[in-house]
């Protein structure tokens, strides 16, 4: 069959193509968009790159509470009363038409004045004039053509979010100034052996105070501006007495300094300022490179990102208003329309729930629900509007007091030693005693030389190679694994990663796709003309498990129904020719045999016969039995889910035996299990999906969330996988632990520079040219080097 | 006064210039984003009708 492409958003249009202008269109949400587009001179977007737009999916009422003013005032960067800028994040953008159309919004609209894109972080900044465009109306404008802003709690709550550019700053500062001390350092080194005494250069030597006071200033800001960080943290890990790699930096730093400028003042030589200077640049510019971030990922989010600002309260007299949602209180009646979240836990007093959990369990199939029902925050209702009154406030709701758990305030970071630091506690200790060891060795033999060779210990020995060797090796290796789609928070989480020795895994959303279900059939067979009318009763309802039912049966011919009903939260009847069908649920067709089903099931009964049931599976990731299997050779495993023990036979049948698996845990639950693991010593890896995970994957040692859409959703964890890779999460555990080897081999390479150093500095003959020469040699021989073994990893990954 | 210290002066003053202009374009939110403005500049010609004096002007109020 042709499949029919639609024209705005590519997707295949089916049997329903709508035509318009003579090009194809899916929905008319679409056709609507190429409209707007094309009436305004536009539809270079579809030049631009074909196919790219997104379907609209406009609820105007959702925006009402834009209208108050309170909240417009905090979401708004910069208002004056009749001027507004506002930075409002779109995940939709993807391509280049997204920013072109985004950037010409004035021609939608001229009150808007300008907009600009930052496409990484897919936001667009806009200036509009709110006496002709409110924000409200803006921002409808947006999701009317298919770039629906995001606006949600986190937006309220923290306002001002700044960029720290302090480190390009200092990278900046100590760059400048190791470039102009260099130039300055350049008549010593051609003037080595030739000081004033032995009648040297009458030129060189007559200005030299000149350029060495020069140096002196240039170091001023990289010491106190560029390198204080080192310092901050060296004193920071002494006083909880830990010698972190930052203590023999900082060592480092201070000695060459200090000696550099008592050799200039009493004029006994140049001094180190080209190291000096050099060392904090390269140490920057490694931290630099290790500081990739996704910026249009999040690893933070909590529910505030997915929770709406304000939500509709119905007043007693019947009167509607907006209510920021932190000011909700127990026994108020809230109005959820389709498609807005439940922000709150409530009953149900009016209107028929079908509620899609998806973000909270990862579990696609909507929830009915009937009046007097709990319902617990963070559904999203896809009906129409129905009404409910709160019995908690917000954060007591179930699912948000989780994050009143003491893990969530807790930095991962400060608990995790990295091996750096590991390695710079000997390090520093083997120095020191190096150093005082000659230091005496000379104050035997020549004493004069004895605070020379000191300082030339600590200058030499200054682990700048040992301090890039980590930051690049990991960065590097962060970046392969974003372009594999493995996107990890900081390169901290590779080295966890590859610590790791017992596995988590979720079930519902995590093992298991969250969009394609597979389902068997079990009862009596279905005569032809039966399966004819299922298909033909199924192809009217528009209850997500007709449709997917619909879309597994085989094709049948298109009938004509003399009669079709639907019983909303019960199912659906047809008939033709006498011939008479109810689908639905198990009391509908009369079937009460069906205690306990596990499963989600569809019932058919035919002509008042009860003929069998369609039962929905999940439909489990590739390759999963296979990613398991190899697992299990080196990890402990487990799978904690949230549902029911309808899938143990056949998850038993897919992994290996003895696997341990447990249902119906709590998020509370999965947390407490993984204290539990870690308490006994244990290295814990939980793979997620979630928001019920998002305790589990903080408590964790490495929470990594699967994502089916990378833009759309992730809870609060160290790493976001793409799902179509999760076959290949043992092979980049695997990658990790190389990635680690790696970085111990290039501090063998470093030792040995260090050693080669050593020779000159205890022997007293450690010149500035030598130091020089072998410090910024060792560094970018170290970075050559890992860069080079870390590509030949990557390309290895799939 | 040697001529020596003229030039000095002269590298110098060439050297914060350049520095300063850094610090500016960081402080002006440069580094920000580097991957859209790449995108940016390849913009041209869109207008479907032609309106070409107007166009520009607006795009380059876009651009700010």
């Amino acid at each position: 069959m042709d499949r029919i492409n639609c024209y705005h958003c590519g997707d295949d249009c089916g049997n329903a193509a709508i035509s318009f202008d003579s090009k194809n269109f899916c929905c008319n949400g679409c056709k609507t968009v190429y409209e707007i587009f094309s009436s305004n001179d536009l539809s270079y977007y579809y030049d631009l790159q074909s196919a790219a737009g997104t379907t609209p999916k406009v609820v105007e009422s959702k925006y009402d509470f834009l209208d108050t003013s309170t909240i417009v005032q905090r979401l708004t960067e910069f208002n004056d009363g009749n001027l507004q800028i506002v930075n409002l994040y779109i995940p939709s953008i993807h391509c280049s038409s997204c920013i072109w159309v985004l950037e010409n919004l004035n021609k939608l609209n001229p009150a808007i004045t300008s907009s600009q894109v930052d496409f990484p972080k897919k936001t667009v900044r806009i200036t509009y004039a709110s006496d002709t465009i409110s924000l409200k109306a803006l921002v409808v404008l947006l999701a009317r053509i298919g770039y629906e802003p995001n606006i949600s709690l986190a937006d309220y709550d923290n306002k001002e979010k700044k960029t720290d550019r302090s480190l390009i700053y200092k990278l900046g500062v100590a760059g400048f100034a190791f470039g102009n001390v260099m130039f300055l350092s350049f008549p010593e080194y051609f003037d080595l052996a030739t000081s004033k005494s032995d009648g040297g250069e009458f030129w060189l030597n007559q200005y030299q105070n000149v350029f060495r006071w020069l140096m002196f200033i240039f170091s001023l800001p990289v010491v106190f501006y560029a390198g204080r960080d080192y310092f901050i943290s060296a004193v920071k890990g002494l006083r909880s007495k830990f010698l972190n790699i930052d203590v023999p930096i900082a060592l480092g730093i201070s000695v060459l300094f200090l000696r550099s400028t008592i050799e200039i003042i009493f004029d006994w030589g140049p001094g180190f300022f080209d190291s000096l200077t050099g060392l904090v640049f390269f140490l920057l510019l490694g931290k630099f490179f290790q500081q990739k971030t996704y910026s249009f990922l999040s690893f933070e989010r909590d529910y505030k990102s997915y929770f709406p600002i304000a939500v509709t309260r119905v007043l007693s007299g019947g009167k509607e208003e907006s209510i920021q949602v932190h000011n909700l209180k127990k026994g108020d009646r809230l109005l959820i329309r389709n498609e807005e979240l439940i922000p709150v836990d409530g009953i149900l007093i009016r209107g028929n729930a079908r509620i899609d959990y998806s973000f909270v369990t990862g579990e696609s199939e909507p929830v009915h629900k009937q009046s007097g029902d709990k319902i617990f925050a963070g559904g999203k209702q896809l009906n129409d509007a129905i009404e409910i009154e709160t019995l908690k406030s917000v954060s007591q709701s179930y699912l948000t007091q989780l994050w009143s758990n003491a893990i969530f305030q807790d930095d991962k970071s400060t608990k995790f030693q990295s091996l750096t630091d590991s390695i710079g506690k000997r390090f520093t200790i083997s120095v020191l005693s190096i150093a005082f060891a000659a230091a005496a060795y000379w104050l035997f033999y020549d004493s004069s030389k004895a605070l020379n060779v000191f300082t030339a210990v600590l200058i030499i020995a200054c682990p700048c190679a040992i301090a890039l060797a980590s930051p690049f090796t990991l960065g590097n290796m962060l970046r392969i694994f974003g372009r594999k789609k493995f996107y990890l928070k900081n390169t901290q989480t590779i080295e966890q990663l590859a610590q790791v020795d017992t596995a988590i895994f979720d079930k519902t959303g995590t093992i298991t796709t969250a969009q394609k279900s597979t389902a068997s059939y079990e009862g009596m067979p279905l005569t032809s003309d039966e399966e004819s009318l299922l298909k033909n009763t199924l192809r009217a309802s528009n209850h997500p498990l007709s449709r997917t039912l619909y879309n597994m049966l085989a094709e049948q011919d298109i009938i004509t129904l003399d009669e079709y009903e639907e019983h909303l939260g019960k199912g659906v009847e047809g008939s033709i020719d006498g011939e008479h069908i109810k689908i639905g649920s198990a009391d509908f067709t009369g079937y009460h045999q069906d205690s306990a089903a596990l499963n989600t099931s569809v019932h058919i009964n035919s002509n008042n016969t009860y003929k069998g049931k369609y039962v929905f599976h999940n439909e489990y990731r590739d390759g999963i039995s296979e990613v398991f299997k190899n697992m299990s050779e080196t990890l402990q495993l487990a799978i904690l889910s949230g549902d029911n023990e309808g899938e143990k036979p056949r998850l038993e049948q897919l992994l290996p035996k003895l696997t341990p698996l447990f249902f119906n845990q709590k998020p509370e639950n999965k947390l407490e299990f993984i204290k539990e693991l870690q308490n006994q010593g244990k290295k814990v890896m939980m793979v997620g999906d979630g928001l019920n995970d998002a305790g589990a994957l903080a408590q964790s040692d490495v929470g990594i969330a699967i994502s089916e859409n990378v833009n759309v959703f992730s809870p609060a964890c160290d790493g976001i996988l793409d799902a179509t890779k999760f076959k290949w999460l043992y092979q980049y555990i695997l990658a990790s632990k190389k990635a680690i080897k790696i970085v111990k081999l290039s501090f063998m390479l470093s030792l040995l520079y260090n050693v080669v150093g050593l020779y000159f500095a205890v022997t007293g003959q450690l010149q500035p040219v030598i130091a020089a020469i072998l410090m910024p040699l060792s560094s970018i021989s170290i970075v050559i080097f890992t860069t080079v073994m870390t590509n030949i990893l990557g390309r290895k990954l799939k | 006064m040697s001529v020596i210290y003229v030039l000095l002066a002269i590298s110098l003053v060439v050297a914060v210039i350049f520095f300063t202009a850094f610090i500016v374009s960081v402080k002006s939110g440069q580094y920000d984003d580097s991957y859209t403005p790449s995108v940016r500049m390849l913009f041209e010609d869109e207008l479907v009708k032609d309106k070409p004096s107007e166009e520009k002007e607006k795009q380059k109020k876009s651009n700010k």
